[in-house]
């Protein structure tokens, strides 16, 4: 690891010369989040309506269908203008050649069609590949859910994911995941919900104080976050946790002063977290039921925002001050092994988040002479990719669970509002618009 | 399908035989002596009184109490909880009339006691004796900080110094130390860096021979600015150690 540092210090005084690449095609980038790669070509027909019950969910299906294909980043959406007169509505009425030909040109061709059976919005959904002779069927599954908009939307996510999982060879996509985040929509911070495209937006906590901070729990039964409530009958800064299951708070014990930004543990088992419970403000690792709580930074100056590697555990990486600026650091999941994480440039390094395939860490960045910006960087090499720029403050990166996206807060709109974008930068998307919310949180697929 | 019509017949018949034991149970409640329920507890008894009733400000009386079958008493205002008799002195500033709310399992009852107060004798005394929020609101300065650092300036120490005096001024006065930070830093660092600030303007008191038991500390982060602008002005207003007088008892949790 020492030796790898040193070759890394190398690089940061080469990279020192010019000034980290924005977009990348880098082939340490393409294998941390799958994005670069040829995209498959991909064509959508508007979906057949077999009964008129389900016509006025069509366009909804439709939308939600193409929304959620296009923002995958693994795939190339051929315009409808080039799509031959008559779409299928099952694989008996697909003309392969005519999709796979000039000017449409699709490798693949997902379709189907939407009735009403009784109380359900029925979907039977297809995807056929047309680039080879004998147009075999990849996918061909049937969906029921509500006849209603919702219930279209549900339909559209599941074949979205099925059509997603399908092409990249099993790994789950992330139309039906959803964003935890912090809003004063309503007058106080609370944290709130919604669906991965902004939709759905709802009120989860009333704890009418400030709430902050929000994460996930690893199999999505729990949210941890900062909470205020008083100790001793002053304020003090608490963990919360509450239950997406019982929609109600879990008991965790109290300490004196600050106890904030708790991060799961990729088993669910523990939390790490800031404490000042003995003075200082530092790191402390503890069962998630707040027991067996064990110090694991001793450190002069702040020591905050921990994040497990969820591939293995072993290790955090989080924010300390220690020797001027907040940077991060990198050890053991006990604290041994500290390392501190060069960059090639000062400046003021916070909000780490690690990806789920463990190579990656994003992170909010400002540097002497600009703004807050995200980055992505490669734990193994060190390289480094600017994901936003010169558009206000751009902050607290949380990835998806499928790693190919990023969700984060950006001031970019004159209000603090969450987005999400592709991790390579492209596509940047604002889920809220009222101003106020800040700190997404990207919930696992299950 | 046999088995299913089977413990159907078997629930039937257990609930013939339910309601034949209910309806024979309420006939034996009518025919006989009513059943051997606990007696039915005693009603709580609790008196009051406050010697002498009419004080000056300033002055103490002394709240005397007893009662009988009651396991939870409470004095408002300002007592709280007491045991089933006692007495204790209160020294109220305006005319107040206490109330015991004595509880048992036999129901709960109350009584009262008034005392009078009167302006102080002297006519040098100002016309109200400030209480110690007042006092506190006077006297007790914030301390304030540079962007990102948590160290205490000498203006800071020089107010620090001055709360100090207070606060031996008036040993009863517990305060909570809230760290405050501009918006210029992140969200979640500046929860660090308010708490290191509070802590610094709580230790420097300790220094000053303030106990640490009078006081807690807590970060607000970026959350409660004092000021909104986006201004360096505004900003150094937002980085202090705020001394808050912490009100009521200090009951742990």
């Amino acid at each position: 690891m020492r030796r790898r540092l040193a070759v890394l210090a190398v690089a940061f005084a080469a990279a020192l010369l010019g000034s980290v690449p924005r977009a990348s095609a880098q082939d340490w980038f393409t294998t941390g989040t799958g994005l670069g790669v040829t995209k498959v070509r991909l064509a959508v027909p508007e979906t057949a309506v077999r009964s008129a019950p389900a016509q006025p969910f069509q366009k909804t299906f439709h939308d939600v269908l193409w929304s959620d294909l296009e923002y995958s980043g693994i795939l190339d959406m051929v315009s409808e203008s080039f799509y031959p007169l008559s779409a299928p509505s099952q694989p008996s009425e697909l003309n392969a050649q005519q999709w796979s030909a000039q000017p449409c040109n699709a490798y693949m061709v997902a379709y189907g069609n939407l009735s009403v059976n009784g109380t359900s919005l029925s979907l039977a959904g297809y995807l056929s590949d047309v680039h080879s002779q004998t147009a075999s069927t990849a996918l061909q599954k049937i969906y029921n859910d509500a006849v209603s908009d919702e219930g279209a939307r549900t339909l559209a996510h599941e074949f979205a994911d099925d059509i997603i999982s399908t092409i990249s060879g099993g790994q789950r996509g992330i139309a039906q995941t959803k964003l935890v985040y912090v809003s004063a929509h309503n007058g106080d911070k609370e944290i709130w919900e919604m669906d991965y495209d902004g939709a759905n937006q709802h009120q989860l906590t009333h704890l009418r104080t400030i709430s902050l901070t929000p994460r996930w729990s690893p199999d999505g039964s729990r949210i941890a976050f900062t909470c205020y409530v008083p100790y001793r009958g002053a304020p003090s800064a608490q963990i919360c946790i509450y239950s997406t299951v019982s929609n109600r708070m879990i008991a965790f014990p109290h300490f004196p002063g600050t106890n904030a930004t708790p991060a799961w543990s990729p088993n669910g088992t523990q939390i790490a977290f800031m404490s000042s419970r003995s003075g200082g403000t530092e790191l402390y690792l503890a069962n998630a039921d707040g027991t067996h709580m064990q110090q694991i930074t001793y450190a002069a100056g702040v020591n905050t925002s921990p994040v497990f590697n969820p591939k293995t555990g072993q290790q955090i990486v989080f924010v300390s001050d220690r020797v001027g600026d907040p940077i991060l650091y990198m050890s053991n999941a006990d604290g041994s092994n500290l390392q501190k994480i060069d960059l090639p440039d000062m400046g003021y390094v916070v909000d780490p988040a690690w990806s789920p395939n463990g190579q990656l860490l994003a992170f909010s960045w400002r540097r002497p002479t600009g703004n807050y910006d995200i980055y992505v960087m490669d734990i193994a090499s060190h390289q480094l990719v600017e994901l936003t720029k010169d558009e206000g403050r751009n902050e607290r990166p949380s990835w998806a669970p499928d790693g190919r996206h990023l969700a984060f807060e950006s001031t970019r709109t004159g209000t603090n509002e969450i987005w999400s974008m592709l991790a390579d930068g492209s596509q940047p998307r604002e889920l809220t618009f009222h101003g106020e919310n800040e700190s997404p949180n990207w919930s696992p697929t299950d | 399908m046999q088995l299913r019509s089977v413990s159907k017949s078997v629930l039937a018949v257990s609930l013939f035989a339910l309601a034949a034991v209910v309806g024979g149970c309420k006939k034996q409640v009518a025919a006989t002596t009513p059943a051997p329920t606990p007696a039915p507890a005693a009603a709580p008894t609790v008196t009051l009184n406050a010697t002498p009733a009419s004080i000056q400000s300033g002055q103490t009386s002394t709240l005397a109490w007893s009662s009988t079958n009651a396991t939870d008493l409470d004095i408002e205002p300002g007592v709280g909880k007491v045991s089933p008799q006692g007495s204790t002195p209160v020294t109220p500033n305006q005319s107040t009339t206490y109330t015991i709310t004595a509880t048992g399992s036999g129901g709960s009852t109350t009584a009262t006691a008034e005392v009078n107060v009167s302006a102080p004798a002297a006519a040098a005394a100002p016309a109200a004796t400030p209480n110690l929020s007042d006092l506190f609101a006077q006297n007790i300065k914030d301390a304030f900080f540079d962007f990102d650092k948590a160290e205490l300036r000498q203006d800071a120490r020089d107010a620090l110094t001055k709360d100090a005096e207070f606060l031996r001024s008036y040993p009863q006065a517990r305060i909570s130390i809230e760290g405050h930070c501009d918006e210029r830093g992140s969200t979640e660092y500046n929860l660090g860096l308010g708490q290191r600030r509070a802590e610094a303007a709580k230790n420097f008191l300790i220094s000053l021979g303030i106990s640490g038991d009078r006081m807690t500390t807590v970060s607000w982060g970026k959350e409660r600015a004092f000021c909104s602008e986006h201004t360096e002005e505004c900003w150094s207003q937002n980085r202090r150690a705020h001394l808050v007088l912490v009100q009521g008892g200090g009951s742990g949790e």
